[in-house]
Formats: structure tokens, sequence, C-alpha cells
């Protein structure tokens, strides 16, 4: 019997002994670590890297080259799968990189956690204040912006002439373009849309003077019927379009089963690897009003340090170099990622015609998601999908489906 | 010298094993779903804080929560239902049939639970995809969406998850019933019995130990079902309406780091399957000897 006790006191005490696991997130070294070793940094893995790769191995070659004894260690890192590694680096300070590429939506929820340094004074003052925005939380900025991603509207000109169609001036006669095309030509879709892409309906959201933050508003409702009507059998119907993501949408746009798309300059190479290649253009996608935008989502990456990193000074020289207007442009030829940074932008724009259009997007202001770390719970449980599906597959009406989502994106910003 | 201590003694190590992984989990699991715990509280960035019974009550209270499991209770049920029926009614035809069919019918029935859960998915899903898919160029039906239905996908995603598991059921049984002396089953031919009476009433309560354990599994196995809700309906189908709890779960609470959250779920989850097993046990015990 005493065993017994024996036993039962010593687990009880070990498990009283154990609170859930916590690190304490050890302060960088002030005076900027170590000048030489490997500086290790993670970039994000794309579906077409070797071009990406290039550069960054010029930039590498660049850095060492001005750097003495240091070597730079880059890993490619899963989009799919960069949350998980990302809290693990902000957990075990150990096997944290230095120098992080990241997601400008994920910078409230790593903010949150405490994961990433100031780099208020590595920021050029040639960056858009847009974008210097998108890289701020709670005043401080936690990242420089690298380069910037917005959709505009893609279409297909040989349709265009045949039909007599000019490019939609207005989201009104978006609609009613997208109509007529399904009409003459109803084996395709007028546009195409999808129930799963967000950053195609906030658009007509935000072009209507609504708001994430304020989804269940007269002006946001009017917003989200305008999508949500063209997913219809008279230009994409709910069977085959409810469900679609953005990337599918492209893949239709690209083989040519739709006259219209609301795709991103990141999106070219996509387009013209299909049967669309040579017979399209893009114009900014309008607003309510004629001659008008209507406000594109301002997609993008952001450079940051972490705040456990172990050579912050080193890592500060390397994201100034990648940051630059060089290694910027060099980005734009290789990947097409829109630079931040407004010389270099102007630059390009005056060689290559195909930016106009999502510049002037840029130029016209772009919106965000809500700055906060409840902006991941909106999007991991996937609130404005569902809205949107809800709406587009006759579940709920435009009013009860709004007042839904509204519920749960105030529950998830104010908690 | 042996004392009344002595079972004690010989079931310590195994005792300890037991305590280090499933005791100071379940504890953890406990621990966690009373505090306020995220990502922030991981990492250390704000501090912890003890919210009580606030995880469950937020659950509880959140309506989606109830036609969630209310979905997955159904749905669990359809696919033990089903994958029992095709389990039993294969292993009896595998010991009907000569040793060649036996052997391929075994070696398909193996390839199938052998492919991963996401291959398989996804293999299922292209099958049906509404484009591309085979099945719509076989039946002519050019751009149906099979997962655009609620009792639609969840039928898809039901006979896939049957297609996976029934070859445990059938290879268990399969076993149990070679088990049965073979005499017992003659005789009961010699009085007459039909292959349906056989089946009902001699081979179903001599296999009573190992239908509880298959059984029991298919229950934990189904009610926990992830991996092909997430692949097929792309994570909860059409505006969520194919979510199950194990979904859900991930949905609201990993993905976006709510652990307190995560682990209330969790709880709630242990809580029914322990009472549902223990449910069967009873029943079990109650209409006949103790297993």
């Amino acid at each position: 019997m005493k065993l017994r006790l024996a036993t039962a006191a010593a687990l009880a005490l070990t498990l009283t002994a154990c609170a859930p696991s916590t690190s304490s997130p050890s302060d960088a070294p002030s005076d900027g670590g170590a000048r030489t070793g490997t500086l290790k940094v993670w970039l994000f893995d794309e579906p077409n890297r070797a071009p990406k790769e290039k550069v960054v191995q010029e930039a590498i070659a660049e850095f060492t080259a001005s750097h003495p004894d240091t070597s730079v260690d880059v890993q490619y890192i899963a989009v799919d799968t960069r949350s998980e590694r990302f809290k693990g680096a902000f957990n075990d300070p150990g096997s944290a990189p230095d120098v992080v590429e990241y997601g400008n939506t994920d910078l409230p929820e790593y903010a949150a956690a405490g994961g990433l340094a100031d780099v208020g004074a590595l920021a050029d003052a040639d960056l858009t204040a847009d974008a210097r925005a998108s890289a701020t939380y709670e005043g401080t900025l936690l990242g420089v912006p690298w380069y910037l991603g917005v959709r505009a509207l893609y279409y297909r000109t040989d349709l265009f002439q045949e039909l007599g169609l000019k490019p939609p001036a207005t989201l009104a006669e978006v609609t009613s373009t997208a109509r007529t095309i399904r009409e003459k030509k109803p084996d395709l879709f007028g546009i195409a849309v999808g129930g799963k892409y967000t950053y195609a309906a906030m658009p007509f959201v935000w072009a209507n003077g609504g708001e994430i933050t304020d989804i269940d508003s007269a002006p946001a409702r009017a917003g989200l019927k305008a999508y949500t009507d063209l997913i219809a059998p008279d230009n994409c119907p709910p069977q085959q379009c409810a469900d679609l993501t953005g990337g599918k949408t492209v893949d239709l746009f690209a083989s040519g089963k739709a006259a219209m798309g609301i795709l991103g300059n990141f999106n070219r190479a996509a387009v013209d690897a299909g049967v669309a290649k040579g017979k399209y253009a893009v114009v900014p996608l309008p607003g309510v009003a004629a001659g008008s935008v209507a406000p594109a989502f301002a997609g993008g990456n952001n450079l940051g340090i972490m705040k456990n990193a172990q050579r912050p000074a080193l890592a500060a020289d390397f994201l100034t170099l990648l940051a630059s207007k060089k290694y910027q442009s060099k980005m734009y030829d290789a990947m097409g990622n829109l630079p931040t940074l407004k010389s270099a932008s102007d630059e390009i724009a005056g060689k290559d015609p195909f930016v106009k259009p999502f510049l002037d997007t840029i130029a016209a202001g772009t919106k965000f998601v809500p700055l906060d770390p409840g902006w991941g719970k909106i999007d991991s449980s996937a609130v404005l999908p569902t809205m949107i599906e809800k709406v587009a597959t006759g579940k709920a009406s435009v009013d009860q489906a709004t007042a839904d989502a509204a519920r749960e994106i105030d529950a998830a910003l104010t908690k | 010298m042996r004392s009344r201590f002595t079972p004690l003694w010989l079931l310590l190590p195994a005792g300890i094993v037991l305590a280090a992984l499933f005791a100071y989990p379940m504890y953890q699991l406990g621990l966690i779903s009373v505090l306020d715990f995220t990502q922030a509280q991981v990492s250390g960035g704000q501090p912890t804080r003890f919210v009580g019974p606030d995880n469950y009550t937020r659950l509880l209270g959140d309506g989606q929560f109830w036609s969630v499991l209310l979905a997955t209770v159904g749905f669990a049920a359809a696919c033990v239902v089903a994958t029992l029926a095709v389990g039993a009614a294969l292993a009896v035809l595998l010991t009907r049939i000569s040793r060649i069919p036996r052997l391929l019918l075994s070696l398909a029935a193996m390839a199938a639970w052998a492919v991963p859960a996401v291959s398989g998915s996804t293999v299922w899903m292209f099958l049906f995809d509404t484009d591309l898919g085979f099945v719509n160029q076989l039946l002519g039906l050019d751009g149906h969406n099979w997962f655009y239905g609620r009792w639609s996908a969840f039928t898809l995603v039901g006979a896939a998850v049957v297609w996976a598991a029934f070859p445990f059921v059938m290879v268990t049984l399969y076993a149990g019933i070679s088990a049965i002396p073979g005499s017992v089953v003659e005789a009961a031919a010699l009085d007459g019995a039909t292959t349906w009476r056989t089946f009902w009433q001699i081979l179903v309560p001599m296999l009573r130990p190992v239908l509880a354990i298959v059984v029991i599994q298919s229950i934990i196995w189904d009610f926990k079902i992830f991996t092909q809700i997430y692949v097929m309906t792309r994570g909860g189908g059409l505006a969520g309406q194919n979510l199950t709890l194990n979904v859900y779960a991930y949905q609201q609470a990993f993905a976006s780091s709510e652990y307190g959250l995560g682990s209330a779920i969790g709880v709630v989850t242990m809580l029914i399957l322990l009472a549902v097993t223990l449910l069967y046990l009873r029943t079990l015990r109650r209409s006949g000897e103790p297993l």
C-alpha cells in the first residue's frame, strides 16, 4: 500500500511541475552580433524558382565580396507550411534564421508573437506610402516591403474585337459585358470568378465603399451582391464556379475558357503558357463611377529580421542589399514582381508597358486586410469564402450571409 | 515469495510507459484547454492566462459546433455501418472461394489499404473532377460538380472512407471466421440452415469479441475522419457544408494557433468517443456472456 501511495505522490509531483511549454524570446545581441560566419536566410519557394534563385545568388556574391569571412545559407521554404516553420523559429531561437521573407498578410500574427525586429532604420525614403503602411504594425515598421502584387482585369482582345465590345469602364459594365459574351458564346465564361477567390471579391466591396471590418454595411452588401451576381448561369454557373479558387480562374483564362479574369501581374507567365498568349490585354479593374479604379488588394512580401537573429548587423546589411533598387529591378526581370521603390517602378514602367495597368491600380490607391492578429483566424476559418459561397449557392441571402460573417469577424478582431 | 503486491510490481513497467505516453499528453490537453493559449503565449510574447471554462463555453455556445457535431455523428455512423457490411460480406466471400480468386481479392484489398489517405483521396477527387474526371466522361455528364450538393459530396467522401477502411474489417473477420471449427458450420448445414441464417446465428455470436474490436476501431476512426474530407472537399466543402469535427477543429483552432480552443475541442471529442465506446461495450456485455 505504501508503495502505491509513493508512486501516486511521485506521479502527482511530476505532473504539477509541468506547465505548458513557453519559450522566452532571447533578445538579439545588442552589439549587432558576430560580423563573420554564416548568415541564415529564409525565402519563399516559388513554382518556378530558378530565376529567383539566380538573382539571390548574385546578391550573395556581392554581399560576401564586401563582407569577408561570411557565407549566406539560403533556405527556400514552402509557402503552404510557412506558418509551421515560422512558429517553430519563434519558439526555438537556436534554429531561427536571421533574415526572412514573409507575406504581408502574415505580419500581425508574427508581430503579436513578438518574432520580428524593428527595421525602421533600414527603410528607404523612396518606399511608397501604401507599401510602408502594409509593413507597419502598431507604429513600428517590422519589415521592408520587397515587392508588390496587385490584380487587374485581363481580357481577350480577339473575342472583344469579334463581338464589337469595348473594355468595361465601370463595374456595372464588367457584369453586362460578361453576360453579353456568355450569351453570344455559351461555351465560354464571361468573366472567371470563384467563391474562394476573396481577393477578386473584395475590390467589388471596396469600390462600393464597404470595408472588411464592416461587411454588413449597406455599401459592402451592394459590393458583395455585384460580385455574387456574377456566379450565375448567365456568366459563370455556381455548379462550376462556386468553389473556384483564384488559381483555378487563372487556369480558366489561360486555357481560353473565360473571356475575362481578375488576375495579378504575377500571373503573366501562367497566362502566356496557355492559349490566351498574345490575345489579351490588361486594364485596371474599374470602379463604380466611369474613370475610377476599384481599390485592389495590396498583396506582397516583406523582408524582415528575426528578433532572435544571431547576427542582426550582418542581417541588416544583407536585407538592405536585397531590398535595394538594383535587386528589386532584377527581381522584376526574373519573376515579374512589382518593386516597392518608386524610382525602380518608374524605371520599369518606362520600358515595359505591361506593368502600366498594375502601376495605375497602385497609384489609384490600394487596400489591405485588417492589420490585426485576428486576421489569421478570419483567414484560416474561411469566413469570407464561406460568405461568398453561401450567397452564390443560394444557401443564404446577402443580408444573412454578411450578418454571419460580420459576427465572426468582430469576434476574431476584438479577441 | 509471493505477496499481494506482486501483480502491482509486474504491472509497473507497463504502467509507467502508459502514463508517459497517454496520461501526460492528456493532462497537458486538459490544462491547455483552460488557458488562453495562442502562438503569442507559446513564443513568450504574452503571458499565459487562466481563463477557466471560457474555451468550453465559447465552443458550446457556437451554433456551428453543434451542426458540425451532428453531421459528424451521422457521417461516422453511416461509414461504420457501410464499412462493416462490405467488410463482413467480403470476409464471408473469402471463405467460400477457391485459392486464386481469394488471393486476388486479398491483394486488391491490401492495395486499397496500403494507399496513403492523401493519395487515395486525391485519386478519388480526380476521378470525380468536374471538367476532366473519368466518371463524368464515362457518364457523359459534362460539367457536373459532384461536390456541389451536400449529400452527394458526403456520399463520395464516405465511399472513399469505406474503400480505405473495409480491408481491415475484412481481414480481421476472415481470421475470426477461419478460427471457427468447421464442424460447427457443417453441423448447421446438416440441420438445413441457410447461409444467411448460419451467418447471423452461428458466425456472428462466435465472432463477438472480434466484432467488438472492429466496431470500436471503426467508430473511432470514422469519427475522427480528417484527410478525406480535407482533401476531397477542399477543407470542408462549399460554405462549410461538409465540415466534420476534426476539420472544424483544425480550421477554428490549430490553423489560427488558438491552442486553448483546439484543446477544448479535443477534450470534448475524447469524452464523446469514450462514452460511445463504454456504451457499446456495456450493451455487448448485457446481451451475452462477458467478452
